[in-house]
């Protein structure tokens, strides 16, 4: 709405009519908190609520706002997404999860985006669009995660409006006494159809994900695809495989005359009992090379299940950057380095891009804060961490993943200590180096202010080298605890 | 060189084996260690290229591989070119990995979940052929997973280092069964340099060749990576026990 919106503070309400009367249709945090409810007619909130905000209700604009975060959604998470009016957005997430690092983490990231752009949102995860729906509005947290094959378990839990059924046939269930989805689920059907018809048994299968629910997805205007029919359904693993590279090479053409190269392919599968499967792969440069993307896509076939067959394979790149001809060096002179951006994609799509990483140097004496983790395909950084002159002060090649507490018998303030044990074991130290003086960082945590680590670099008696230190400087209780522990292991 | 056994018919033999694994078709290169004590003991007079090896350390040292790790640091720094390393265990503190020559831009990490994942993702990154270097830690190495990984390496000429680590000791001993890899060595942390001061001088590894294809085995004391991944013999041993009295001597001053 730009400069046009209303403040946040002031209660607002959208109106609409409902048959003859102008009810309201929805209202915000601040106009509830004043006592407004959704179909409470409009001229009773004004007259309830001074200074309120009364706004047309449109449905056609919300229509069309939730049918472009439904493309949102496709462009950023899975190839399967539409809108789910009035309110909602159904994902199918299947084999699009590892490129968001897991479930959970794509599930808390699309929150987390979305609140920063405004929009307050729940969400699920579940077996089934049902469930999915049901745990998203009645569940007890903003973002959950339903594990694989325990919805129809978790979902009987649930009030019986979370089924998607009209409005009046939750009120005569309540009326004979149901309250939940597990009552109405030990019920036997026969007499619940007679008396509620069939729509009822529906929605609760669907729920329950024993009735399939094929996802309508949205298409992006403008995307580039390529797609193939097939006269008699195909399963074998060959074929798709022969017909993926053949999609690819039409995409790639498709691609080049627009000068594009693709950074997320989707191939979906639509199979003949309505439902699509796909497979989804990410790149970390733009690719137009139609071997490598086969390859990829070839790479996750075990994924899917053909059912009884499939009968349209469409690929599509979802996500498509600028991409130029560029001329490689010639082989007269010197050969071209092989790049491995290739390599990068394979292993991303493989372990997920998360799991892929180089370490860059950070200015911090902090051990466990001097790297951080950057992308595989980063440009050089061309640093490395700094060596103090003359020597530097060795690193240990393993560093424990929390610094673990030892008990020692050392002399303060400035000695190494002479034993100490470490897991179960006493070890006696023979020589030693330090100590290195590393200081809180305060400007990160006020607590560090004074905090001090006193790092030794100690050998025992076998020959075994460890990095160890004391939390503060031996003579002053404010800058730590005067404890050791053991940080990291030498080679 | 290898030391010849003199006998023509066993250079001949040898020469036709060589043949017969198709090294002959391939330009066979190494990459030698630059001490001649350890070059003389393998094939070609180093550490072949396009070819697996194997590494885990002595005592503890199997369990944390730190010296194991950075013992392939140096190997992998002295290759050149990008180095893949695959791991389970997020434990490997990159700047001791800069201090023996293997700088952050030149490293790229994979975190498999598995131990199956780390040896896919190991063979992905020997057959690429754009890498100098593929490291891997891995716990079992079965004869066909070193297999396939042998051939990987073949394939592309990149040398792949395999460092065995396993969770607790009583798992090393799959250390001594048979692999398909060229060279197996095992690494394990000596006292250190001994300094006329107080103090921790330079780390010493007791390094033991356990396996050579068509070499021997050895043992060799040797002192830890340098700023550019290259192992040195300790001076005693280069100069004779001369040089401790000298350094005795400049600390008396």
């Amino acid at each position: 709405m730009g400069g046009a919106a209303p403040p946040t503070e002031a209660p607002l309400v959208l109106v609409g009519c409902e048959g003859r009367r102008r009810v309201v249709l929805a209202a915000d945090a601040a106009a509830r908190r004043a006592g407004l409810r959704v179909g409470m007619p409009a001229a009773k909130a004004q007259a309830l609520v001074p200074g309120l905000i009364v706004r047309d209700a449109e449905p056609a604009a919300d229509a069309e706002a939730l049918d472009q975060l439904a493309l949102w959604a496709l462009r950023r998470y899975a190839p399967v997404a539409a809108a789910d009016p009035p309110d909602g957005l159904v994902i199918d997430t299947t084999g699009a999860a590892h490129l968001h690092g897991g479930e959970d983490a794509m599930l808390q990231g699309m929150v987390e985006r979305l609140a920063a752009s405004g929009i307050a949102t729940r969400a699920a995860l579940a077996d089934s669009w049902g469930a999915a729906h049901a745990f998203a509005r009645y569940g007890a947290r903003p973002a959950v995660v339903i594990p694989a094959e325990e919805s129809e378990k978790a979902i009987l839990d649930l009030p019986i409006a979370a089924l998607r059924l009209p409005k009046n046939m939750v009120e005569d269930l309540s009326v004979l006494g149901f309250e939940r989805i597990g009552e109405l689920a030990a019920k036997p059907r026969a007499p619940l159809a007679l008396r509620f018809g069939p729509e009822l048994g529906r929605r609760l299968d669907q729920a329950m994900g024993r009735l399939s629910e094929p996802i309508d997805p949205v298409r992006q205007p403008d995307l580039i695809e390529a797609q193939c029919v097939f006269a008699e359904p195909i399963g074998a693993a060959e074929t798709i495989a022969r017909t993926t590279s053949k999609l690819v090479t039409q995409l790639c053409e498709m691609l080049e005359t627009k000068g594009l190269g693709a950074r997320r392919l989707d191939l979906l599968f639509h199979r003949v009992d309505n439902r699509i499967e796909a497979i989804c792969i990410g790149t970390a440069l733009p690719v137009r090379d139609a071997k490598r993307l086969t390859r990829l896509l070839c790479d996750k076939f075990e994924a899917i299940d053909p059912g009884f067959g499939i009968e349209i394979m469409r690929l599509a790149a979802t996500l498509a950057e600028p991409l130029a001809q560029k001329q490689t060096i010639s082989s007269l002179i010197e050969e071209p380095e092989a790049g491995v951006s290739g390599l990068i994609d394979t292993l991303a799509n493989r372990v997920g891009e998360q799991h892929l990483y180089r370490f860059a140097p950070v200015a911090s004496d902090v051990p466990e804060r001097s790297v951080q983790k950057i992308a595989p395909a980063a440009p050089d950084t061309g640093e490395t961490w700094p060596d103090p002159w003359p020597d530097p002060w060795p690193r240990p090649s393993r560093l424990l993943p929390a610094p673990e507490p030892i008990e020692t018998v050392a002399l303060l303030p400035d000695h190494p200590p002479v034993s100490f044990t470490w897991r179960g074991m006493r070890r006696r130290v023979k020589c030693a180096d330090g100590p290195e003086r590393v200081f809180g960082e305060w400007w990160k945590r006020d607590a560090e202010l004074s905090a001090v680590r006193d790092y030794f670099r100690i050998e025992d008696e076998a020959g075994e080298r460890f990095w160890i230190y004391r939390a503060g400087d031996g003579e002053d209780a404010a800058t730590g605890s005067h404890r050791w522990f053991l940080h990291g292991i030498f080679g | 060189m290898r030391t010849s056994t003199g006998l023509p018919i066993v250079e001949e033999l040898r020469e036709r084996i060589q043949r017969l694994e198709g090294a002959a078709a391939r330009r066979r290169t190494v990459l030698p260690f630059g001490i001649k004590a350890i070059d003389r003991h393998l094939p070609g007079g180093g550490l072949a290229l396009g070819a697996l090896h194997e590494v885990a350390g002595g005592g503890n040292g199997a369990i944390n591989g730190a010296a194991a790790a950075l013992f392939a640091a140096g190997i992998a720094a002295r290759a050149g070119g990008k180095v893949l390393w695959c791991i389970t265990r997020p434990d490997l503190f990159a700047p001791a990995l800069a201090q023996a020559g293997l700088v952050p831009d030149r490293v790229i990490y994979v975190e498999a979940g598995d131990e199956k994942a780390v040896l896919a993702c190991f063979e992905e990154g020997l057959r690429h052929g754009g890498l100098g270097a593929v490291v891997a830690e891995a716990a079992r190495l079965s004869m066909t997973a070193s297999r396939r990984l042998q051939l990987a390496a073949e394939s592309s000429g990149a040398i792949g280092i395999a460092i065995r680590r396993w969770r607790r000791h009583t798992e090393a001993a799959d250390f001594g069964q048979p692999t398909a890899s060229v060279t197996r060595w095992r690494v394990s942390a000596l006292p250190a340099t001994q300094l006329p001061v107080p103090g921790v001088g330079r780390a010493r590894w007791q390094l033991e060749l356990i396996r050579c294809r068509a070499g021997e085995s050895a043992d060799f004391e040797v002192e830890a990576c340098d700023a550019k991944g290259r192992l040195a013999l300790p001076a005693e041993l280069v100069h004779g026990p001369g040089q401790r009295e000298i350094g005795r001597r400049r600390a008396a001053h």
